[in-house]
């Protein structure tokens, strides 16, 4: 089977698919046991399972395994502990910012990606990068008052 | 005084935590899953005796390190029941909430007091387990008087310990009960604190498990794994009532691992590999039968108001005869509403793992109820119920019943076939398109006022489907070609169908539908957000026809301070100017902006809520903003303020995408919206700022909160749309091209 080797979280890792087109998303839930990028729709619309690649925000479900060759994927373990979370996790936990927790990756995720290029975004600026992650639950608000606490941190 | 047993705390808990299984529980001590782990086997025959909801011990157990674990079948499905229940739990028996572990849905642990809907989960729930925890008080501070030769009534409980009021040494909880049962029965009468005492209940604790969903720690069903395991997936037809035909199974030759399981019309893959599994669903070459049993839903209202009636039923009435007194009224008004079909439309779509063998099974599942999961997949798969142990864990927000049981089924039938464990997820597809949907209802209503403007007649007719005993059929089941029960229910949908202001003459009368398209099911607030919507509407035509404020019409209608108080505070929020609506003004910068309420009762006897929204419609397009909701709630006694906002929040902001955007689409064979674009969602860009006012009754019980804030906020978007436009909506969803074609016409 056709191996690929990339960087998650720092760390060189080499895999094995049958499928060039594999998306990411299985192979770190299932081949590096990584669960924090969820599988919401496979078609890249509602952003759960968003993981940077290269710092980018990326859809791990339709990005195949073979264009992450030698190039470094960060996911939501990447970033902090319960214990040690990061200041982006840790925003949302103090704003309480999840309630089912199914979309929390992907927030977090995006809103990660947003610090990383506009570090003090107004609340419109946040709106627009999180325009494409759904939240079922309604935690809308909550998540916003997350990024602009994280931005504060 | 009751005394506790002295005997060793051996339960299946024991055998199970010592067993070979895996119980996840959280533990409000380190923020995470606690993870018990296992050792042996556990006893058989001890499961056979389901566990007492009457005995204390069934919903508590205390350990030696003076910590205590609840066990309930009521689950937290992200709506913070957790920390909420902990915090009565620990408030009740004086012990610090982070001593407090939960053990949630395990049919195998918990008691059946009950599957989580109806926001049941703290007045039924949390209010079981803190009466269980009263009476355990009592037992604690009997013992504490045997060993501190004192009479009870002169010694407290608190932090953990007992001692004399007057002060002096005291005992701890772990040593006068860690480690052994009470053996007592929960006592009704057990008195509780005094509310005014309390120190933990009313706090906004932080949920526990909101660190793990953070940091990807937190294990929901759909990252649940077991050795050995394969991964399914179910192909569904392409028509809903279509039969398989055939296979061609060199379609998927080039996939590896694959094997096709066909029970009937059942079929499904599995394979070692998810992705594989993924794509050999995707590409397995079916044929099936043509079917076009579904109307459409074009023209849904129509269908749904001339489809068969099983029966009627009046659900409300007060004084004479509606006909009568409306064809006397001075003034008369005639109004039809409609809700659509909705999606559950969970983020995740469903997922289950089963592990089916010849001596029984064990399914992981994020279903609301795991007792009614296992007594359904028990009955369709002919296994005795002690036999088959569901366990939850946490899932995508499921409001209600959406694909998690059909999902179970799934994983059920082809762990059996396979013989192996079986983790099946559903596609995106699966979930839009086969979760059993909230649905539609049709309301007529007729009102008369007096020439003072006070109700003299109400007529309600509503078209809704029926309930038939029995469990909703499982896909799996069906086309398999498994017997099942064919029942239906989609939760008490014929509530507030009646005004909640004063009125003479009401009548609520529901014509049960023998069917309605798709399958029916409950979906947040069920019913009652479609019953409002009308009536509040209509309350509001009523204002508008008597020239006459909203706020003040419903004002003059009501004598309960409850209600006064939480029309007042959304009024004063959003700054609310007294006058009559409509008032549309000229577009400023093609915007009109105009502002609504709607007020109502939870099931005309729980939560009072109203809402008030200001919104700016652009009057080129007929887009719709919302630009800034207040909400004043009255739910009781409120255990965490912090997590009753979450879930107020999240009830208004699912009700603003539930009303702007939702609706399924299906033509005479399958549903259309079958993905976020054919079924959008709000989005960031659309959710308002969300002011919300929390009134605390805490001499008063707690009411469930999960969900009474959804169902005011239809109407007050539907009356600010009027009060900006003059266009009255009366059905959902208030897309930009509905509205616009309205302000045309």
């Amino acid at each position: 089977m056709p191996k690929y080797e990339f960087r998650v979280n720092g760390r060189a890792v080499s895999v094995n698919s049958w499928d060039p087109g594999q998306p990411l998303l299985y192979i770190l839930r299932n081949t590096l046991g990584l669960h924090a990028a969820k599988f919401g729709c496979g078609l890249g619309q509602c952003g759960a399972c968003t993981v940077l690649l290269e710092g980018k925000p990326v859809r791990s479900c339709v990005t195949p395994v073979q264009q992450v060759t030698g190039h470094a994927v960060t996911t939501l373990e990447g970033l902090g502990t319960p214990e040690k979370p990061d200041r982006v996790q840790a925003a949302f936990i103090a704003e309480q910012a999840a309630q089912c927790g199914y979309c929390t990756n992907g927030m977090i995720m995006a809103t990660t990606a947003l610090l990383h290029q506009t570090p003090h975004p107004t609340p419109g600026e946040a709106k627009h990068a999180l325009s494409g992650n759904l939240c079922r639950c309604g935690t809308h608000t909550r998540i916003l008052a997350a990024v602009i606490r994280a931005a504060k941190a | 005084m009751a005394k506790a047993s002295q005997g060793r705390c051996v339960s299946r808990r024991d055998f199970l935590l010592t067993g070979g299984a895996v119980v996840v529980g959280f533990s409000l001590r380190s923020s995470l899953p606690k993870f018990v782990l296992a050792q042996g086997a556990p006893s058989t025959s001890d499961l056979r005796n389901p566990l007492d909801p009457r005995q204390v011990d069934s919903f508590l157990a205390f350990r030696a390190d003076g910590s205590v674990t609840i066990y309930t079948s009521k689950v937290d499905v992200g709506t913070g029941l957790r920390i909420a229940m902990s915090q009565m739990t620990a408030e009740e028996l004086g012990i610090a909430v982070d001593s407090v572990s939960i053990v949630e849905g395990d049919t195998a642990l918990v008691p059946d007091h009950g599957g989580t809907g109806g926001s049941s989960g703290i007045p039924r729930g949390a209010v079981d387990v803190r009466q269980a925890a009263a009476t355990a008080r009592q037992a604690i501070l009997g013992l504490g008087a045997a060993q501190l030769k004192r009479p009870a009534n002169e010694l407290t409980l608190a932090g953990s310990m007992v001692r004399p009021s007057a002060g002096g040494v005291g005992i701890s909880i772990g040593k006068l009960i860690g480690g052994r049962r009470l053996n007592l029965q929960v006592d009704g009468k057990a008195p509780l604190k005094d509310p005014a005492t309390y120190t933990i209940v009313g706090k906004p604790l932080l949920r526990p498990d909101v660190p793990a969903k953070c940091t990807g720690k937190c294990e929901y069903v759909q990252d649940h794994t077991v050795p050995n395991m394969l991964h399914g997936r179910v192909i569904r037809p392409p028509a809903i009532g279509a039969k398989l035909v055939s296979i061609d199974e060199s379609s998927i030759r080039g996939i590896p691992d694959v094997r096709v399981v066909r029970i009937e019309s059942f079929l499904g893959v599995v394979a070692p590999d998810e992705w594989a599994a993924v794509c050999a669903a995707r590409e397995l070459k079916a044929t099936w039968t043509e079917w076009e049993g579904l109307p459409g839903s074009d023209d849904l209202e129509h269908y749904v108001r001339e489809s068969a009636v099983d029966h009627d039923e009046t659900v409300a009435s007060k004084g004479g005869d509606p006909k009568a007194a409306f064809s006397s009224a001075a003034k008369q008004l005639f109004a039809t509403y409609a809700w659509p079909c909705q999606s559950h439309a969970s983020l995740g779509p469903s997922c289950a793992v089963a592990d089916v063998r010849e001596d029984g099974a064990t399914v992981w599942t994020a279903s609301q109820g795991s007792y009614g999961q296992r007594a359904q997949l028990a009955k369709v798969f002919g296994m005795p119920e002690e036999k088959l142990r569901v366990i939850f864990l946490d899932g995508s927000g499921s409001y209600g019943g959406n694909g998690n049981d059909d999902v179970a089924a799934d994983a059920f039938l082809l762990s059996r076939e396979m013989k192996r464990p079986v983790r099946v997820q559903w596609m995106r597809e699966d979930e839009h398109g086969w979760d059993p949907k909230g649905p539609p209802q049709v309301l007529e209503l007729r009102g008369g006022l007096d020439a003072q403007g006070r109700i003299v007649a109400w007529d309600t007719q509503m078209w809704i489907p029926v309930t038939v005993p029995g469990n909703r059929p499982l896909l799996a089941a069906d086309a398999a070609g498994i017997p099942q029960a064919h029942g239906q229910g989609s939760g008490a949908i014929s509530q507030n169908g009646d005004p909640p202001y004063a009125a003479e003459n009401v009548r609520v009368v529901a014509h049960w539908l023998k069917q309605t398209p798709l399958r029916p099911s409950n979906l947040r607030a069920p019913g009652k957000i479609a019953n409002v919507f009308a009536v509040e509407g209509f309350v509001d035509e009523m204002a508008a026809e008597m020239g006459v404020d909203a706020v003040e019409h419903r004002l003059r209608g009501l004598s309960d301070p409850r209600a006064i108080d939480v029309i007042n505070r959304a009024a004063q929020m959003i700054g609310w100017q007294t006058r009559p609506s409509p008032m549309p003004r000229p577009a400023q910068g093609g915007l009109l902006v105009g502002r609504g309420f709607a007020y109502m009762r939870y099931k005309q006897a729980e939560n009072y809520v109203a809402t008030a929204m200001e919104v700016a419609i652009e009057l080129e397009t007929g887009k719709v903003a919302v630009r800034r909701v207040t909400c004043a709630h009255d739910c009781g006694l409120i255990i965490n303020p912090d997590g009753l906002r979450n879930q107020i929040e999240g009830s208004i902001a699912q009700t603003l995408s539930r009303a702007l955007h939702e609706e399924v689409k299906f033509d005479r064979s399958r549903v259309t919206s079958v993905n976020w674009a054919s079924y959008p969602i709000l989005t960031f860009s659309e959710v308002p700022p969300i002011e919300v006012a929390l009134i605390d009754r805490p001499t008063l019980p707690p009411f469930g909160a999960g969900e009474a804030a959804t169902a005011p906020v239809a109407a007050s978007l539907a009356n600010a749309i009027f009060d900006a436009t003059g266009v009255r909506l009366r059905s959902v969803p208030f897309t930009a091209a509905r509205l616009k074609g309205a302000l045309k016409s």
